[in-house]
Order: C-alpha cells, then structure tokens, then sequence
C-alpha cells in the first residue's frame, strides 16, 4: 500500500516533469517559428527599404526651362543644334564662346534635347518663327545633383560635375528656371543611353507581349493536359512514365529552355530573333509543368462524386469533366496560370539566348518586333556606367514588383471569387 | 478537342515562322562585346534619332558569343555586325568563311583603359605590372626574385610584393574568367609584369603553353575575387572597403570619381590623355566588324558606319569620348575612316 502510493507519487512528479518539459520544448519551437518569421520580414523590409530608397527618385526628373527662338531659317536648315546653342548662350551670358565652354554649356541639357526640339517643330509647325519657353530634361550630372547624389564639398576633381556648373545651377534656381518633375519619359520612352531619357515602356510592352503569348500557348495546352491525364487516361506505365517527365521539367534550369528555344523556335523554326513570339514561346515551355501541375492538383480535389451524379444523370465523361469538374477547379487552374505568368514575368535566363537581353530604343508594336523585357531592362541598367542608371534600375525594379503584385493580388482575388463551397 | 487544339497552335506556329522569314529586315542586328556596348549603343541611339531608318537593335553577348554568331552565315537571320574588344583570332575568321561570310570588314573604334583602383579614402599607391603579377599570379618566383624557383604564390600583403606598397591584405575584385575585361587584363598587366622577368620570358620560346599558364595564371586562394560582370557593384564595395583594390574598365573610373582612384602603373595615371598616347601600359583596342554582303541589302548599314566614324563620334571631341571611349591616334583613324568608307574586307588575321 505505501509501496503503491510513494510510486503513484513518484510517477506523478515525473509526469508533471515531463509535462514541463514539453511545455517547454513546445515553447521553444514556437519561439524557432517566430524568429524564423522575423528574419524572413526583416530581409524583406530591408530589400524594399534599399529599393525603394534608391528608387524613388527615379520617378522624378531635374528640368530645366530654356527660352528659345525657333528661327524659321534655321528650322528650314534644320540647325536644331544652333538653335539650342543660342538659347543656352542667352540664359548663361556669361559663359565664353570657345569650343570647351559651348561644351560645357551643351553639357548642362540632356544630350537628346536638339532631338527634342526637332520633334516640337514637327508636332507643331505653326512653332516655326516664334519664341517659347521650353522645359528641357536636364543632363546626368546635372540631375544627380538637383537630387542631392553629388556632394559640392568634394574638390572639383573628384566629382562629376565642374565648379562652374554649379554656379549655374545656383543661377537658374534663383531665376525659378530648374525644377524636380514627374519622370514622364519613363513611362513614355523606350530604352536609351542617356538615363535622364530612358524609358521602361519598351520593356513593358515586350514583357506583356511576350507574357500574351505564354497565356495563349501554355494555358490551353497545360489545362487540357491535365483534364485528359486526369479523367480520360489510362493508368499505365507510359501515363505515369509522363507523369514523372512533367514532374521532372518543373525543376529544370530554364536557360535549359532557352537553349532548347534557341535551337528549336529560332534555328529550325526560323522565328525571328529578339522578338516577343520567340520569347514568349520559351517562357510557355516553362511555365507548362507549373500549370499541368497546379491544374491537376485542383482538379483531383474536386469530390468525384460530381462527375458521377452527372453521369448517372446522363451526362457523358465529357460533360460531366466540362460542365461539372472544370468550372469547380476553375480558381485552382486559374491561380496555377497566374503564378506561372508570374514566374515567367520575372525570368531572364532563357529570353538571354533568344536574344531578348538587347538595347531597342523603339516601343515594339507587334510580336516579331525587336524587344526587350523588364527584368532583362533591369540588368542591362544595373550594369551602365552612368550615375543616374542606378535609380532607373531601382525604380525599373519596383515597376516590376508591382506588376508580380498586382499579378499574385489578381490569383487571390480570382481564388476568393470562384471558389465554391460544398 | 485536345488534338484539334495543339494541331491548331502548331498551324499558329508554323504561320508565324513563315511570316518572320518571309518578313525583311529594315533594322541592323548587331552584337558582340559588353564593353562596346556602352559606346555602339549612344551612336544607334543618335544614329536612330537623326535619321529616317530604325535604331538598331544592339545585344551585349560577349565577344566571343558574339563572333558565333556574326560568323553563322549570311541573311537576315543573322547579325549584321559585331563588336569586339580584342581583334578577331584567325580561327574565328576561318569559321566566317566556312559559312559563307567571305567579306568581313573590320573597323577600329579606339581604346579602352583597365584600371586598377581603390577607394578616395585610401592611400594613394604607385603600382607597377611588375608588382601586379607578384600580387595576383598563381605562381611567382621564391623571393619575388629573379631566379627563383617556381612556387605557389606566397605574397599576403602588398608590403611582402614590395617594401613601398602598404602593409595590408591583398584584396583584388576583379572580372570573372568569362569577361573579355580580364582576359585583356591578364594579357596586358599579369603578362606585363612575367615579362620583367627574364627567365620567365624566355620560357615562351621552350613550351608556349607552360609560359601561358604562368604569366596569364591568376591565383585562385581568396586575394583575387571574382565580382561578377557588374563594374557598378566593384566600385560600391571598393568605397566600403579602403583595403580592396578594383579591377575595371575607364569609364567606370571617370564616373565614379567621388568614391575611386586610379593607381598609377609604371609611373602613369590613368588619365585620358595617358591612355590616348599610349603611355598607360593597360589599354586594348576596341573593333567592330561588319558583314560586307549585308551592306545596300539590310538599310541604314552604310550610313550607321558613317555616323560610327564621324569626327562628331569617334573624333578626339566627339560624344563618344564624354561616355570614357578613349580615341584613336590621327593616322589610324584616318586609315580605319577609309576602311569604314571603301569597305575594305580583312585580307588575313
């Protein structure tokens, strides 16, 4: 009796030991989790803080305002360059005529502005012999250092911009003729060499182009191959032997595809080169196993006893699968697509050997023009010599983000919308 | 339904292929070198802009990449032109020819300088090839001597290359093996600097493979590291790091100039005018090449030479030389004016 009740204590203590332990051990685990959780959204938010910190600014762009004559004669002669000079010689009278000053003074407007001027004359002829006050984009150094990214206090060697240039910079703010406005040409333009004039609408039509044809070839093509592996095939080794295959080709390197694209699409094919049907043809191959897979997980979880009541109401397989299954595992399939775009959206690896990684000024208007796409935009900036395509990467980067935003956003809501409940 | 589907998107396919190949090309497809590119692309831009024909469509694929393809054949499946950042090799010409494209018309742009930097913060140093091969060579001589046996680079700090230099790690960042920015650095500065050592030298005569492997060799245990392609990511973690040095091209120097410093190598800066003269040791050439065939067939070809090699580009003011090209002497480019105009084709490499 007192054998039994000291043990029966005994246990109790170590029950209760135990108890603690894994109270403590389940305590632990959470804490893992929640740190875990921190580090995750601590990289993120430093990610986002470091882009868009650099970023932002490059939504806005120094300007400055020229007064100009359009000479009539020269516009006949079609002097754009004269005519610049003298506007620019008229706001900065001080400035001598010699070769290296007229350059220094060119220097202060964006390189591109003499075309500007040509373009404002053929926009609007009736310009012709009148004078206009014009804002003009600003040159590089000049910009960057409106912005505040070149520090005056360093020893005029050192930096990129020259003492006089300063103190007309100092000038024209004091005459109101400088300002910080909405980078309209960056939502406007293709790409350039200037990064005062470059734009990302060449690379945001190039990328919707090529995601176009990723939709309307992978879409199709991934959504009946997962009905028919689904509903219609017979389990065999050759069914599951595909199975494996397109289990496999979800995880292979996609500059894999690009190769095979390249000898495939482009040399056998003879699509064009860095155009958006190649690309776009590329990025279906690799986004096919992503929505075959996803398609086919939404399908399966469609209870069967949907297509069976169809059928014992006389519905064939087909019906039953199109009018019955399908529309349920429609968000499924739709969020599977989504993703895939996704994914395809931000790859580059494989449009680098479709020749998408390339320098196209000119906006492409259909599928076999020359183009380029966003995160190959993105690279070619990061790696440009001039300061100021460190915030047009940076602010390319965040138009790319909120494009995959929008687009996972999109597969939510598509999700919410459809789903049914049974 | 299945079957009708892919039939139908292989028919959409097929149709699309046809008209792409039936469809001729009114833009120049050009290729090549990432270190041209900064250059060939500001003229398609100007070029594109002041004429009535389209901007051509540049990629940057390397040199090498892109001789592939420029040599691949003729039509308007292939490039028109490619750059380049060392001369074409005779293999690459031979491979041209193979493939029908017998006319290959080459062209000399100007110079690009390498340099080696470090951050403002840092002391200013005075390099010479000589202390660049014993700092970063996989293999020097014992004792940093004339003479010596071969060993595996010992050097840690650049005081141990020369009592001159700072007493701190050798930390260079540098281009990747596939970059044309080190092969041309590992020719011209690493070669330069075996040179200086007579024995070294004279193995090129005895076995040309051994000497290679010895004076082009960069050491693989941690000093040298490789940065990537980006030159922009270099420049940021030099003005991070004040012990590091940097490896990359001069234009990306005369960008940077509040965060780096050029070192001098032989006693030369690398200044502008040093490197248009030929005085800085660490310079190399820059061409493009363009497929004669191609010219009057594919628009704009003729005249995007033109603008290539108008004094308002290439000259010693033009706007090229504001992007760091550095131009070329008077005589060459005089000769490589004429060339551009006659559309001499290379006779042999």
């Amino acid at each position: 009796m007192t054998s039994t009740a000291l043990s029966t204590i005994s246990s109790q203590a170590a029950a209760n030991r135990l108890l603690l332990r894994r109270k403590r051990a389940e305590r632990r685990f959470q804490l893992y989790g929640i740190l875990a959780i921190s580090a995750a959204v601590g990289f993120l938010i430093v990610f986002l803080a470091s882009i868009v910190s650099r970023g932002y600014m490059g939504f806005v762009q120094t300007e400055v305002q020229l007064t100009v004559n359009f000479d009539a004669e020269l516009i006949e002669a079609g002097s754009y360059r004269t005519i610049l000079r003298t506007s620019l010689a008229e706001l900065f009278p001080d400035a001598g005529s010699s070769r290296a000053e007229r350059r220094a003074l060119a220097g202060m407007v964006s390189a591109g502005t003499v075309f500007v001027l040509r373009e404002t004359v053929e926009a609007d002829p009736a310009i012709a012999g009148t004078v206009q006050d014009v804002w003009v984009l600003a040159s590089d150094p000049v910009d960057q250092f409106y912005k505040g990214r070149i520090d005056a206090a360093l020893p005029e060697g050192e930096r990129p911009i020259s003492d006089a240039s300063l103190a007309r910079i100092a000038a024209l703010e004091e005459a109101g003729r400088i300002a910080l406005r909405f980078n309209r040409s960056f939502f406007s333009r293709g790409d350039s060499r200037n990064p005062e004039e470059a734009g990302i609408l060449g690379a945001i039509v190039g990328s919707a182009l090529a995601l176009l044809v990723t939709l309307v070839v992978s879409f199709p093509i991934g959504v009946m191959t997962a009905v028919y592996l689904e509903a219609f095939a017979p389990r065999n080794r050759i069914t599951r032997l595909i199975e494996i295959n397109i289990n496999n080709l979800a995880a292979v390197p996609s500059i894999v595809f690009g190769l095979l694209g390249l000898a495939v699409f482009l040399n056998v094919f003879g699509l064009p080169r860095s155009a958006p049907v190649s690309g776009g043809l590329v990025l279906s191959l690799m986004t096919l196993p992503t929505i075959i897979i996803s398609s086919r997980a939404a399908i399966r979880a469609v209870p069967p006893s949907f297509a069976e009541a169809a059928m014992g109401l006389g519905a064939s397989r087909v019906q039953a699968i199109f009018h019955h299954v399908l529309p349920v595992a429609a968000p499924g399939t739709l969020t599977g697509a989504i993703i895939g775009m996704a994914q395809a959206l931000g790859e580059t690896a494989p449009l680098l050997m479709m020749g998408m990684v390339a320098f196209v000024v000119e906006v492409p208007g259909g599928f076999t023009d020359p183009s380029t796409v966003l995160p190959a935009q993105v690279y070619l900036w990061a790696d440009s010599p001039e300061r100021g395509f460190a915030e047009k990467t940076a602010a390319a980067i965040i138009v790319l983000l909120g494009f995959l935003l929008v687009m996972n956003g999109l597969a939510v809501y598509l999700r919410r919308k459809f789903e049914k409940q049974w | 339904m299945h079957n009708r589907l892919v039939a139908a998107v292989f028919v959409a396919g097929a149709v699309v292929a046809a008209a792409g190949a039936a469809q001729a090309r009114d833009q120049i497809n050009i290729v090549g070198s990432s270190t041209v590119y900064p250059f060939a692309t500001v003229v398609a831009e100007t070029f594109g802009r002041g004429s009535d024909f389209k901007t051509p469509k540049i990629e940057s694929t390397g040199s090498g990449g892109g001789m592939k393809l420029f040599c691949a054949g003729l039509g308007t499946d292939h490039p028109d032109i490619t750059n380049a950042s060392r001369r074409m090799k005779s293999s690459e010409l031979e491979k041209c020819r193979e493939n029908g494209v017998m006319d290959v018309v080459e062209i000399k742009i100007g110079y690009d300088g390498i340099v080696v930097a470090n951050a403002n913060a840092a002391p200013e140093v005075q390099l010479t090839l000589r202390h660049l091969f014993l700092a970063l060579a996989k293999q020097v001589p014992e004792g940093n001597q004339e003479g010596g046996q071969l060993v595996d680079n010992p050097n840690q700090m650049w005081s141990d290359v020369d009592p001159s230099l700072p007493n701190v790690a050798i930390e260079v960042l540098g281009p990747p093996p596939t970059s044309g920015t080190r092969d041309a650095f590992n020719e011209l500065a690493i070669e330069g600097g075996c040179k200086t050592f007579p024995g070294l030298k004279a193995i090129k005569k005895e076995d040309k493979n051994r000497y290679k492997a010895i004076c082009r060799g960069i050491r693989e245990d941690g000093a040298y590291i490789e940065a990537g392609e980006n030159d922009n990511l270099i420049v940021q973690k030099l003005a991070e790091n004040p012990n590091a040095f940097g490896v990359f091209g001069f234009s990306f120097l005369d960008q940077n100039r509040d965060a780096v410093k050029g070192a001098s190598i032989d006693g030369v800066a690398p200044e502008f005018e040093n490197i248009a003269t030929r005085a800085y040791p660490v310079s190399r050439p820059l061409y493009f090449y363009v497929k004669k065939a191609h010219v009057d067939v594919i628009p704009g070809i003729r005249e995007y030479i033109g603008a290539f090699t108008s004094d308002d580009a290439w000259g010693d003011e033009g706007y090229l030389t504001d992007r760091g090209l550095i131009p070329l002497p008077t005589d060459e480019r005089a000769q490589f004016g004429d060339n551009a105009v006659n559309l001499t084709p290379l006779e042999s490499l």
